[in-house]
């Protein structure tokens, strides 16, 4: 892998920009591998990546049926932030956070992460009391936060001139921001191609080869390949991969859309979510809003959304930003998100033995990538989960130890 | 934009419904009796089916009543829809 640097740019300038490297191989798909990880999206690329990274397992193939980053990863609003309320859960997410904050260092590739806050407001008497139940949790748990009065919210985030629900308060996690989503699917991509994993685009998982209720390979449309670990990572799309392998999983899978306008100089410069609307934006570097709301709230499979969601996004942004009334958008999109009851994730364990789960991320899948990565590789390198992921069993449905996010920190699906 | 056929008031527009997750799904006969992976199958555990789902929707905003739908996921084309308490129909389901 060349690495990337001023010099190296420079040296490719004197070159004529001849001499560039593809970021990582086309690899074709060998037999067989210590293990395999299917989907390559964020999750799965950093779970390939600390696979190779942390655990030295390189003999690594990863599995995607379309193109990398080509599904949630490509379809989100790149917000990070940790604002849960559960100590399980800010532990986890602050953890992702971290591994973002290092990471364009890590793999040698800009991410472009971005630490702009995340403000959180509130519009009555009764959102300024969960937002401060809110910072109550996330300061116990040790999560960065502050809570802004009104006015000083209005004084810090240019341009909001909310016309139908005043701000009482925000919450400002300063830690929070941006990334490049791309980045992130490509520079994990790059980081474990160069530490020798398999990158197999145009592979579609088509059936598992299970013999005693243990994992002994995938059946792909590019062929069979053996492996006794396999790790999944395929989001909205994991009720349809366990069918293949004969469990079903507490998920229901729906459309999340996300919407881009017409790029413009800078004018906010940071992330705003006003739960009265459900509505959040922030602004590309490229200049664009990408802004987001509520899922459609009827299952899906349809990458593409319905057209309530979009008037009430556009909407809920013009309420909190009139100025932005004639912004055109130029693009829309959906991805299909795999929601669980309590809005926490599943990681570890499936019922196959050499199966391992990484779903359930709800509509908050892009800010836990490296985390869950690392999660992920590490359950399928020792065999045992990992002591942040210690409570987001398959099993809790049973027990019914939830972690009821989806309640507590108020996720608005 | 879905365009729902609903039985009581005729073709009406996505934004008058709120769909009520998947339909046909049985409550144990004895709690007491079934163990906890057979409840938490009853609570949590879904089809999400890939390709034609049964489901309840409630015609939130018009007459107020449920009724029973099979509809594509992935194109959201309405094979049929049926009455609360109508068998499901015999249709490639996917599941």
């Amino acid at each position: 892998m060349n690495r990337y640097s001023a010099w190296s740019l420079f040296r490719a300038g004197l070159e004529r920009q001849r001499n560039w490297q593809p970021a990582w191989r086309d690899a074709e798909p060998k037999k067989a591998y210590d293990a395999i990880v299917i989907g390559g999206g964020g999750h799965g690329l950093a779970t390939a990546y600390y696979l190779a990274k942390v655990h030295g397992i390189r003999n690594v193939a990863l599995l995607e049926r379309g193109w990398i980053g080509g599904g949630n990863t490509g379809r989100n609003t790149t917000v990070i932030r940790s604002n849960y309320f559960f100590p399980e859960s800010t532990r986890f997410y602050d953890h992702a956070l971290t591994l973002y904050e290092g990471l364009s260092r890590e793999l040698n590739y800009n991410i472009m992460f971005s630490r702009r806050g995340m403000w959180t407001l509130a519009h009555d008497r009764h959102g300024l009391e969960v937002l401060r139940r809110s910072v109550n949790a996330m300061l116990r748990n040790g999560a960065e936060v502050e809570l802004v009065g009104g006015e000083e919210v209005l004084r810090r985030i240019p341009g909001l001139c909310p016309t139908r629900f005043p701000v009482l308060a925000g919450l400002l996690q300063p830690r929070g921001g941006t990334a490049r989503h791309d980045a992130v699917a490509w520079g994990y991509a790059r980081a474990a191609d160069g530490l020798g994993v398999d990158i197999i685009q145009n592979c579609e998982v088509l059936g598992f080869d299970i013999r005693g209720g243990a994992i002994r390979g995938v059946r792909t449309s590019r062929g069979d390949i053996a492996s006794d670990r396999v790790g999944m990572a395929v989001a909205g799309h994991s009720s349809a991969m366990a069918k293949l392998a004969g469990f079903r999983l507490p998920i229901v899978s729906y459309a999340l859309q996300a919407f881009v306008s017409e790029p413009m100089k800078p004018v906010l410069d940071t992330v705003v979510l006003a739960p009265a609307t459900g509505v959040y934006v922030s602004q590309s570097d490229k200049g664009e809003l990408v802004l987001g709301g509520a899922l459609d709230l009827f299952p899906s499979y349809a990458q593409r959304g319905s057209l309530p969601a979009l008037e009430q996004v556009a909407g809920g942004l013009i309420d909190m930003f009139p100025q932005f009334s004639r912004v055109r958008l130029l693009r829309q999109w959906a991805g299909i998100v795999d929601v669980v009851q309590d809005s926490t994730p599943i990681l570890g364990q499936s019922p196959i033995d050499g199966l391992y789960l990484n779903c359930g991320w709800g509509t908050g899948g892009f800010k836990a990538i490296p985390a869950g990565g690392h999660c992920l590789a590490h359950v399928m390198a020792t065999g045992k989960t990992h002591p942040l992921a210690a409570a987001f069993t398959l099993d809790r449905f049973r027990t019914g130890a939830l972690i009821d996010e989806a309640a507590a920190s108020g996720i608005a699906h | 934009m879905l365009l729902i056929d609903c039985p009581w008031c005729g073709p009406r527009s996505e934004r008058e419904f709120r769909c009520g997750g998947e339909s046909h799904i049985v409550r144990p006969e004895t709690p007491d009796a079934v163990d906890d992976a057979a409840w938490a199958d009853y609570l949590f555990y879904r089809h999400n089916t890939k390709g034609v789902s049964f489901e309840r929707w409630l015609h939130r905003f018009g007459c107020g009543r449920w009724f029973n739908v099979a509809r594509a996921t992935t194109d959201h084309r309405l094979a049929a829809v049926y009455g609360m308490t109508d068998p499901r129909p015999e249709l490639e389901d996917g599941r």
